[in-house]
């Protein structure tokens, strides 16, 4: 019934290299604005009780949204395409990455704050130079989670004809029974998996390279 | 080259917490002369660490005045006020993504140095508290033993040269070994740099040991007593201040009196040898190890018998004006 998966591949690997590098470019880009976007919400929240349980809470019921549901949601609003799957990455990437702001920061010694301040380092310094760079390395593993978390639902999107890999497993998924529909969804898959892997590969390198080497000793 | 230090005032200052009903500090005054090494000695909770806290405005006074030099340290910017402050906590507080010479550069970058004339304190403090620039400088804390790492907090505090130092159980944390040899570092560095210092401790020994004047305190940061190590042993103020003394006053008192400051006897060249800037307690030591009647002062002209010793220790007990 199924077409041999060589000759699938052989006529269809340029597109399936497109098709990739669009899957990262989403999850990418996506996840830049939600690291800036959660960082931001964490520093904002993390040492106030009330604010950081409310963020804490909200990330939390929405990340148990169905990501079909969302898009389907977001689709009438915002159109098709790139637009609503970056909004859904996004919404799904904050919570590890706020929780993890929020957790990073708080881990920060409170002695070594009270240092800081007391060299007469002022609170902006305090945070950029010693709050920071201490809760960095939990910062980036939320990154990291938000990473695996978004290549995964990227796939979806292809349902609101969003970019990437999710095109063949939807097109297998609607053509079943069909020569390629096996192949379509099995190369789809595959790939998805294999992009997964790469980015944690690439984020523990991330995380090594931009943690100060005083951290990891 | 350093800035010598200069003097402290504290007058009526109380801190009372939102929501309490007790002062954490209570109407408290004292003067401290530049250069001088105060110690703030009092059980956990008497308010001794806030005290010391509201000179460096890391905890606002509720009321009251405080000045360095005779400047009004509420009336100046705190962040300024705290980078001419030389500030050194018990737990260290070293950075641990920063390395040794990050850390200690901490407060010249904060006061725009060049990178040269940083860099050349740098290497001058780490020397200062005997580290070797060439092997610790880019080293992280983690790396370094716990008295290494109390070396480079106190350097980082006298980074940018403050008159003023506060300090705060620097050495609590250190083993009794490694804090006797980091006690005695720090009474020759001092002797060198003559900054004016507020060393909190709730170690009675390391007050009697460091201190120029011990201020012995009790609840509410009030003072029981401030005086010379020397006067508080031989003459306590109170009840309050005995029982912080404890027993052994008598051993602490000639631990504090140099051999030179005794009459001596006529030199005995057959008895026990004792070094002429030794203390009557190391005398007295060796009187009770070897079992003789005196012992021979080298070099120092004379000898010493128990009665001698015993002598000076009475003499002392008469009441004596702080220096």
């Amino acid at each position: 019934m199924s077409g041999s998966l060589d000759v699938f591949l052989a006529r269809r690997w340029e597109d399936l290299v497109t098709l990739t590098l669009q899957h990262l470019a989403v999850v990418a880009l996506s996840l830049a604005i939600a690291t800036v976007l959660g960082v931001l919400i964490g520093l904002l929240v993390w040492d106030k009780n009330v604010p950081r349980t409310a963020a804490l809470t909200a990330a939390g019921i929405a990340i148990t949204i169905p990501s079909l549901a969302l898009l389907a949601l977001l689709s009438p609003v915002l159109g098709l395409g790139w637009a609503p799957t970056v909004v859904s990455l996004v919404f799904y990437s904050l919570l590890p990455i706020v929780r993890n702001t929020v957790v990073g920061l708080r881990e920060v010694p409170a002695h070594l704050i009270e240092s800081a301040r007391g060299m007469g380092m002022t609170p902006a310094k305090t945070l950029i130079s010693i709050q920071l760079p201490l809760a960095w390395p939990v910062i980036v593993t939320g990154i990291r989670v938000a990473a695996q978390l978004t290549v995964g639902i990227a796939a979806i999107a292809a349902y609101v004809a969003g970019p990437g890999l999710g095109l063949y497993i939807f097109k297998g998924l609607s053509s079943l029974g069909s020569v390629n529909a096996l192949n379509f969804t099995l190369t789809g898959t595959i790939c998805v998996v294999l992009l997964a892997l790469l980015l944690d590969g690439a984020f523990v390198l991330i995380a090594r390279y931009s943690t100060s080497r005083g951290l990891r000793v | 080259m350093s800035e010598p230090g200069v003097g402290i005032e504290l007058s009526h200052v109380t801190k009372l917490y939102a929501g309490q009903q007790q002062a954490a500090v209570e109407d408290f005054s004292l003067s401290v002369h530049p250069g001088e090494l105060v110690m703030f000695v009092g059980p956990s909770g008497c308010g001794k660490t806030t005290t010391m806290k509201m000179i460096n405005r890391i905890i606002e006074p509720s009321s009251g005045s405080i000045t360095i030099d005779g400047q009004d340290v509420l009336s100046l910017d705190p962040n300024e006020l705290r980078r001419h402050i030389g500030y050194v906590i018990q737990q260290i507080g070293l950075f641990p993504h920063m390395t040794i010479a990050e850390n200690i550069a901490t407060v010249p970058k904060l006061l725009g140095w060049s990178k040269e004339r940083t860099n050349d304190r740098v290497d001058e403090l780490l020397r200062t508290v005997q580290l070797d620039p060439a092997v610790f400088a880019h080293r992280y804390p983690k790396q370094l033993s716990g008295g290494q790492q109390q070396r480079v907090g106190v350097a980082r505090a006298l980074a940018a040269d403050p008159p003023v130092m506060l300090m705060d159980e620097p050495f609590g944390a250190t083993d009794p070994i490694t804090r006797q040899k980091l006690q005695a570092e720090f009474l020759k560095l001092q002797a060198d740099i003559g900054k004016t210092i507020i060393f909190v401790t709730h170690d009675f020994d390391e007050a009697i040991r460091l201190g120029d004047r011990i201020a012995v305190l009790s609840e509410r940061s009030q003072i029981e007593q401030f005086d010379t190590p020397a006067n508080i042993l031989a003459n306590p103020a109170n009840d309050y201040v005995s029982s912080f003394i404890g027993h052994g006053a008598g051993l602490m008192r000639l631990a504090l009196i140099p051999i030179g400051d005794v009459e001596l006897d006529a030199p005995d060249s057959t008895a026990p040898a004792v070094d002429a800037d030794a203390s009557l307690r190391d005398a007295l030591d060796l009187l009770m190890v070897t079992g003789a009647e005196r012992v021979n002062v080298s070099g120092g002209g004379g000898s010493l018998t128990h009665a001698r010793i015993s002598a000076a220790l009475s003499k002392a007990r008469q009441p004596v004006e702080a220096s």
